[in-house]
């Protein structure tokens, strides 16, 4: 096996050289080892892992980029890539005998072409920045995760993120264009094109949610669209759960794809009203937000069959937003769900499974006895659309052991969204959190596929080490392995 | 024929192939024979593995096993109002979804839905070595482990042969009409342009150099209010309009010179090179009948951002799919090294290096 899936890497790397190597070629405060200048890069939005790099760089330049990993391969050093720090996966975690490679000096929007519909942006440069330069053209960027306003697009390339609309406009994979990377030799690869594809195999796909693993990425050309000429959002409250559920395959089978389709569970609605008071009927067992956007006549057409699908699910209220105003107080609640959660509890823990729609109810009745079994509740917030549940899992990382039974929790509920067809990571990514995971998401066979793909492009594995892909060493002591071929880690469990 | 499970069987001949040093030239309803380089190999046929696996409407989601008539998934979408966005052309009644997809051949819907790539969720694959794979899922969203479901979009069957494979639909449109605007190519690409930066629900277009061609969908109202502003006259029968043109069989096709594909940048002014020209997705596809030296058309799609592929005719042995930089060749290598490391999967399909 390959250095990329053992995890293997020479010991022994002299912190004092590398740092004198890397200060020859980037300005002297670009180059941060100070333990206390480090500090902020030691953990992403997964705050539960901290790791400090032997070293912290922030490049400016393409070049100086090139000239970091060229090092960096010479000396086999591992590199992190990083942008914002956002991700909730753990990805950007730096390694301990590696260099952290930020990209937050890349903030230039280099290019807005308004009849291309493309901006072509530096991987710095924030998710709504790029919506907030395209306004004036009547132009936004679609997806929409909802760290938008810090997160950044080289990040949301990395992690292929979505958002609340992706059932209708996709995920980064489907928004971008072009990409231009270095690979860890130092060379520069331009990736897609100006037109609608390119030529060979697919690679934009391929570095697209690769999590750093393959290449770092300089250069993002994104697609924009027209904003719609109208939103509008129907709110609709549920006293049962598996209804809720029904409405929404309802909805899909009416031939409408809202542009949002959202659900939350009592816990996460009470949380959200208690803080933003958006206006939730605090007694619903579940509420559904559906945004429906299009022309005029479009928005007019389908809330009125929205409303009528609705009612017929046996929906106990339905609300239309009057107003702008109103419609983003809905949203509001929605969107301070996560902080909403963080008021009623010291600490949670986001889960992110996909699962196909229609096990929703049986899904959440196993998330809420396992609640029961592990003594942890749970708020359940839910791209219902396109079946990403978020469980946010309520715990106290100051009593002993609860942040570990926390996380056999989480992992429980992903082997759930396995066994019923679903998988483990809807958005977040793998990162460090998920590599148990995987190996009950992968057999044996396909993971070193993975780590195949990996070695075309990195071989001696020094990109973002130990992410992503789990070794067959690491699946083996997780126990996973035995269920290769049928994937029946349960056996006891119906199957679908 | 009935549905048929055959990957064992289909194992076993990539296990055997591998064992005895032979190539594979994988095939199933053999209507796209014309299209990439030709390559030799023993036939492994696909069409034997064959049937909708899973398909439930309100999932958006349906299944297939890759030898299965690609008409056969487009009448049980369209029995429940769905459809394929991408909207693949056939070129042929024996089109599979295995071709389709190993292809991503996409048609007139392509520049507002999306290509074949963008709907494809995951896929089953057996490799070079005759490992049986599963990557992606049927879920729409799902980031676990790197995107090789996608990757299997258009490698020509060089990576991998598909097995099955699982593809978001959509609901058809309640309302489809086709307007023709009599429109020189520039003024065609200008209005095309003005109305990409609105939201209109345009989902086709096609200049032939004496009318442009404009499809609206959706509500119906939506279609009733962007008739008004794109104007023009609605033709009686624009699904054969559309038809005849993805499948090429509209008069433009007809030829013994080459058929070249341009994909570029949408807002490339006409470009010079003698030939018919007939232009789709906004601009950002033109096909060009043409005799012209393969090093000028290509030299022009470079620098209009894009690339050229000599898509029918001309000879099938040379170069059919643009070159690629020498840093990107070098990864096809590897990546084919990765999933076929003994070369015997539709080698020389896409290019003479692998």
């Amino acid at each position: 096996m390959n250095s990329a899936a053992t995890g293997n890497r020479p010991a022994g790397i002299d912190r004092r050289y590398l740092i004198q190597q890397l200060q020859a070629l980037l300005p002297s405060d670009a180059v941060l080892h100070a333990s206390e200048d480090l500090r902020p890069f030691e953990c992403d939005g997964l705050s539960a892992y901290r790791e400090l790099p032997l070293v912290a760089v922030l490049p400016d330049t393409i070049e100086q980029v090139q000239a970091v990993l060229r090092l960096c391969h010479r000396l086999r050093v591992p590199v992190v890539a990083r942008g914002a720090g956002t991700g909730l996966s753990g990805g950007a975690l730096p390694y301990r005998q590696g260099v952290l490679l930020s990209l937050a000096k890349f903030t230039a929007i280099l290019d807005i072409d308004p009849r291309r519909r493309t901006a072509r942006v530096q991987p710095g440069v924030r998710n709504l920045a790029i919506s907030q330069a395209a306004e004036p053209y009547g132009l936004y960027y679609a997806p929409d995760p909802s760290s938008q306003i810090a997160c950044t697009i080289g990040g949301n390339v990395a992690e292929n993120s979505g958002g609340v609309h992706c059932l209708k406009y996709g995920l980064t994979v489907h928004n971008i264009q072009q990409v231009k990377v270095i690979t860890i030799d130092g060379e520069m690869l331009t990736i897609g094109g100006s037109g609608l594809d390119a030529p060979g195999y697919d690679l934009l796909a391929l570095l697209t949610g690769s999590e750093g693993m393959l290449a770092v990425i300089v250069e993002v050309t994104v697609k924009l669209l027209p904003a719609p000429e109208r939103a509008q959002v129907l709110l609709a409250a549920f006293d049962d759960l598996v209804k809720a559920g029904q409405a929404v395959g309802n909805i899909i089978s009416a031939g409408i794809i809202p542009a949002g389709l959202e659900m939350m569970d009592r816990l996460a609605i009470q949380a959200a009203e208690d803080f933003v008071h958006a206006g939730y009927p605090r007694d619903a067992e579940a509420i559904l937000l559906c945004e429906l956007d299009g022309t005029n006549e479009e928005v007019s057409e389908h809330i009125l069959r929205v409303r009528g699908v609705l009612h017929d699910s046996g929906a106990t209220e339905v609300r239309t937003a009057r107003n702008e105003a109103e419609r983003l107080t809905f949203w509001k609640g929605r969107k301070a769900a996560f902080p909403a959660v963080g008021r009623i509890s010291p600490d949670y823990y986001c889960m992110d499974g996909t699962i196909p729609r229609k096990h929703l109810p049986r899904v959440l009745k196993s998330i809420a006895e396992l609640s029961a079994g592990f003594g942890l509740p749970v708020a359940n917030v839910f791209h219902a659309g396109d079946g990403n549940l978020h469980p946010l899992i309520l715990y106290d990382a100051n009593k002993p052991g609860e942040l570990e039974r926390t996380e056999a929790f989480g992992g429980r509920i992903l082997e759930l969204c396995v066994e019923v067809g679903g998988t483990i990571t809807g958005e977040h990514g793998v990162g460090m959190e998920k590599l148990d995971q995987m190996c009950v998401q992968f057999d044996a066979l396909e993971l070193q596929q993975f780590h195949a793909v990996k070695a075309a492009f990195d071989k001696d594995g020094l990109l973002n080490p130990g992410k992503a892909v789990p070794t067959l060493h690491r699946c083996a002591e997780f126990g996973a392995m035995h269920v290769h071929g049928g994937r029946l880690r349960f056996p006891e469990l119906e199957r679908f | 024929m009935n549905d048929n499970d055959a990957s064992v069987e289909l194992r076993d001949s990539v296990q055997a192939a591998r064992r005895a040093g032979t190539s594979l030239c994988i095939r199933a309803g053999d209507s796209k024979a014309f299209y990439g380089r030709e390559t030799g190999g023993e036939t492994l046929d696909v069409s034997r593995h064959r049937g909708i696996t899973r398909y439930d409407p309100t999932e958006l989601v349906i299944s297939a096993r890759a030898g299965t008539p690609l008409v056969l998934i487009e009448q049980a979408l369209d029995a429940r109002g769905q459809m394929l966005a991408f909207e693949p052309p056939h070129y042929g009644d024996t089109a599979t979804l295995g071709g389709t997809i190993a292809c991503n051949l996409s048609g007139p819907r392509r520049a507002s839905a999306g290509a074949a790539r963008d709907f494809v969720l995951g896929c089953r694959i057996i490799n070079g070595k005759g490992e049986m794979l599963s990557f992606g899922g049927e879920v729409m969203k799902n980031v676990a482990g790197y995107d090789v479901s996608r990757l299997m979009c258009g490698a020509l069957g060089t990576l991998g042969v598909l097995l099955d494979v699982s593809l978001k639909v959509l609901p058809r449109p309640e309302a489809e009409i086709t307007l023709s605007l009599p429109l020189g190519e520039h003024q065609a690409i200008a209005r095309l342009h003005d109305w990409g930066q609105q939201p209109l629900p345009v989902t086709a277009s096609c200049h032939d150099g004496i009318n442009l061609y404009v499809r609206l969908s959706g509500a119906q109202g939506a279609v009733a209010a962007a008739r008004r502003l794109v104007g023009g006259d609605e033709l009686s029968d624009g699904a054969r309009f559309w038809n005849r043109l993805r499948e090429q069989r509209s008069g433009f096709f007809v030829s013994q010179q080459p058929l070249w594909r341009l994909s570029l940048a949408s807002d490339t002014p006409p470009l010079p090179i003698p030939g018919k020209w007939l232009y789709e997705w906004g601009g950002a596809l033109r096909w060009l009948v043409s005799d012209a030296p393969a090093a000028t058309i290509r030299d022009t799609a470079v620098a209009a951002g894009g690339h050229a592929v000599l898509y029918r005719g001309g000879d099938r042995t040379g170069e059919i799919f643009h070159p690629l930089t020498d840093g990107l060749m070098a990864i096809h290598r590897r990546l084919k090294l990765a999933f076929d490391p003994d070369g015997i999967l539709n080698p020389g399909r896409m290019y003479p290096e692998f």
